[in-house]
């Protein structure tokens, strides 16, 4: 028993950490929302460089070939940064879903590039609405009923969605499935989709980890400085108690967060019901936060030139996606009281 | 990362399992604190000790099995797992005991940690002052040195002592320096309440029970050797008790599992299913035990790759002290109407013990240092906001 994580994967985690901190600060961020995909000008490539893309690909293609607990360790740092980049989708969900399905003209075509960054991959599983990032995307997996299919960007129409968070670039994806573009069907079909739903769960369980914590960090060094009735207000009682309690709902999801991360590395039987947890617990959590930090913020963060509200609508956006948290606890009830799970619930 | 446990551990759950079932109490014993029930619990906490299940984190000679902390964590979850009575021992050897293993002599350890494991001492905590609750500095009981007889003369009150009207002896702090300030001039002393000038007045708790006391000290003799840690550096002694309490040892993910899965077993017999919100609220509690659970191991992580518990056992308190308030607030909505019977009442569902539960849940946002003073500990010494 060990519940930390080991010092490679703490390595890994400082070199993401240190990398954002300077490829992608604030202000990087900011200019993100205002650029044309919604992204850090080469950041994409230096995270490729760096292994982070294609942590998750198999080593035979240009990957890292490591599991769940590096994809968490991550993405948690990706969340701290606020990274407008597709990172769930691509590192957590599509590379190991096509590693997993093994058709081998996609992957032979897709799997090394992508891994590498020159491609990119855009995915809609389950009951998400939309896709994000797919115009900046080569491919496409998409799933109807219990057919995936892999879609070259042309095949597809995008109606793009606006995003609260300016950085999420959705859209509607409209297609028409072919033969041609089918890579898995049936049971097969379902059990690596859902598979994938849980890791895309997982990941944006991780940055919303890394979200709120970043907003706890930015919110005590403001209260720390900001003075009013002649001292800073985080000397205040009712400013302690607002900081307190998030911390509190953040460090109780950290570990089951975690711990999820460690079953699906391990294919424990209970993994579904794992990450389900780890969802609910991370978006009730960054929920919290945010309104804890805005409030304790005050006026000054309800302004769009402070940096706040950047991690503060990623937050709103990813609590919501990939389940939010009373989906993914109907889901744990399910498992606790023997009902069945349909994936539909994923929204 | 590695959640598994080694073939070692695994042993220690089969042995505890086996001694837990054949051993644990079919009929539940009245409470503890209850003068009936006590003498009831003592029974049992002897027969704990007499098979080295009473502290088994212990050294052998005191009693104990020298099981890593991990090891307690499986006992702890195997206890409450078979239904275990309430340890009313749990004061002296969580509380006491860890403070006795850090400052104590070896004189001490030797006198007091046997009898403690064997429960032919109970011991009650004395922190708590008329005038002194959340501001525990502020406490006003003296010690005053009596040179002669090699020892100190305690006066004053200490009230909310648990169980006292039961209990052998006492663990407090007392001002031995009455021109130093609040946190300074005190002295950790262990106090014999079956002596000469002392009076011990149970008080009722809410639900009834004499789970309470005051104790009155009027000129009591305690000798050197009853002195806990260095005179006049209690307060530092007391923390290490406190922070050990709230940390990992007074409760122990176990019994909220349990409970937890108490009431998954009531909604299922009882919940109003088309209730959508009911389900919800029961499922959010039985996450919260497991969440809880995983915190602690996370913890016991931590303090086994040398690290400590600081004031982040003040986030571990707060936590399940309002989760164990919410998780039997969800076992009453689930009995409706059924909820208010009690002690037994013909109809009662599970002979009342929900609320009764409810009713002691209700002290943990209270007792072991407010939740309001906790989230100023954590907002001071884990965030960093400023003091004043």
């Amino acid at each position: 028993m060990r519940f930390a994580f080991t010092e490679e994967q703490q390595m890994l985690k400082d070199s993401v950490r240190a990398l954002l901190a300077r490829e992608c600060a604030p202000t990087a961020v900011r200019a993100a929302w205002s650029n044309a995909d919604g992204r850090v000008p080469g950041l994409w490539a230096k995270l490729a460089a760096l292994g982070v893309v294609g942590v998750t690909a198999p080593e035979t293609h240009g990957g890292l070939g490591l599991g769940a607990i590096e994809l968490v360790a991550i993405a948690e740092e990706a969340g701290r940064a606020a990274l407008p980049e597709p990172l769930i989708e691509t590192t957590a969900v599509a590379l190991p879903l096509l590693a997993e399905i093994r058709d081998p003209e996609t992957n032979a075509r897709w799997l090394a590039a992508i891994a590498s960054g020159s491609a990119g991959v855009s995915v809609r599983l389950g009951g998400a609405p939309h896709a994000a990032y797919a115009h900046a995307a080569d491919l496409l997996l998409l799933q109807r009923d219990d057919e995936l299919h892999a879609v070259g960007r042309d095949a597809v129409t995008l109606e793009a969605q606006r995003s609260v968070d300016g950085t999420r670039r959705l859209s509607r994806v409209t297609w028409t499935p072919e033969k041609a573009t089918c890579i898995a069907r049936g049971a097969t079909a379902r059990q690596a989709v859902a598979e994938a739903i849980d890791r895309g769960s997982l990941a944006a369980s991780a940055e919303l980890l890394g979200l709120a914590q970043r907003m706890i960090d930015m919110t005590v060094d403001y209260t720390k400085i900001r003075e009013q009735f002649g001292k800073p207000i985080g000397s205040f009682q009712a400013v302690k108690h607002h900081m307190a309690e998030a911390l509190s709902a953040l460090e109780i999801a950290r570990p089951v967060v975690y711990r999820a991360a460690w079953s699906v590395a391990t294919s424990a039987p209970d993994r579904a019901t794992h990450v389900s947890m780890g969802k609910a617990f991370a978006s009730d959590a960054a929920l919290v936060v945010a309104k804890k930090a805005l409030q304790c913020h005050g006026a000054i963060g309800y302004s769009f030139e402070h940096d706040l509200h950047l991690w503060m609508k990623r937050a709103w956006a990813l609590a919501a996606a990939w389940g939010d948290a009373a989906s993914h606890r109907a889901r744990v009830g399910a498992a606790l009281f023997g009902a069945q799970f349909s994936m539909a619930s994923t929204r | 990362m590695d959640l598994t446990f080694s073939d070692r551990e695994e042993a220690f759950r089969v042995e505890a399992r086996a001694w837990l079932e054949a051993n644990v109490p079919r009929e539940s014993i009245p409470s503890g604190d209850t003068a009936e029930g006590f003498a009831l619990h003592k029974r049992w906490e002897k027969k704990l000790f007499e098979a080295r299940w009473s502290a088994v984190s212990w050294p052998k000679k005191y009693g104990g099995r020298e099981a890593s902390l991990l090891e307690w964590l499986i006992f702890e979850e195997e206890y409450y797992r078979a239904g275990g009575p309430q340890r009313i021992a749990q004061n002296g050897i969580f509380l006491l005991a860890p403070t006795l293993f850090e400052f104590g002599t070896e004189e001490q350890k030797d006198r007091i940690l046997l009898r403690m494991a064997s429960a032919d001492d109970l011991w009650a905590q004395g922190w708590s002052e008329p005038n002194a609750g959340s501001d525990l500095a502020g406490i006003k009981s003296v010690a005053v040195r009596d040179e002669s007889r090699g020892g100190w003369r305690l006066s004053g009150q200490k009230t909310w002592c648990t169980r006292g009207a039961f209990c052998d002896w006492m663990f407090g702090l007392f001002r031995s320096d009455t021109s130093a300030e609040r946190h300074r001039g005190l002295t950790y002393f262990l106090v014999p309440l079956r002596t000469k000038g002392v009076t011990v007045r149970s008080v009722d708790r809410l639900d009834g029970d004499a789970g309470f006391a005051e104790v009155f000290l009027d000129d009591v003799f305690v000798p050197d050797r009853d002195v806990l840690g260095r005179v006049h550096d209690g307060w530092n002694v007391a923390m290490a008790t406190a922070s050990s309490e709230r940390g990992l040892s007074l409760r122990s993910p176990g019994r909220f599992q349990a409970t937890a899965k108490r009431l998954v077993d009531l909604y299922t017999r009882y919940g109003d299913g088309s209730d959508p919100s009911l389900r919800d609220a029961v499922v959010r509690a039985w996450m919260d035990a497991e969440a809880y659970a995983l915190y602690t191991l996370q913890t016991v992580s931590r303090v086994s790759g040398g690290g400590t518990i600081g004031a982040e056992a003040s986030l571990n308190k707060i936590f399940w002290s309002e989760m164990d308030v919410r998780m039997h607030e969800t076992a009453l909505r689930v009995l409706g109407a059924h909820a208010e019977l009690v002690d037994g009442a013909p109809d009662a569902i599970d002979g009342g013990a929900w609320m009764k539960g409810f009713e002691f849940a209700l002290a943990g946002p209270i007792y072991a240092g407010t939740n309001e003073i906790q989230k100023n500990v954590v907002a001071e010494r884990v965030l960093g906001l400023p003091r004043k």
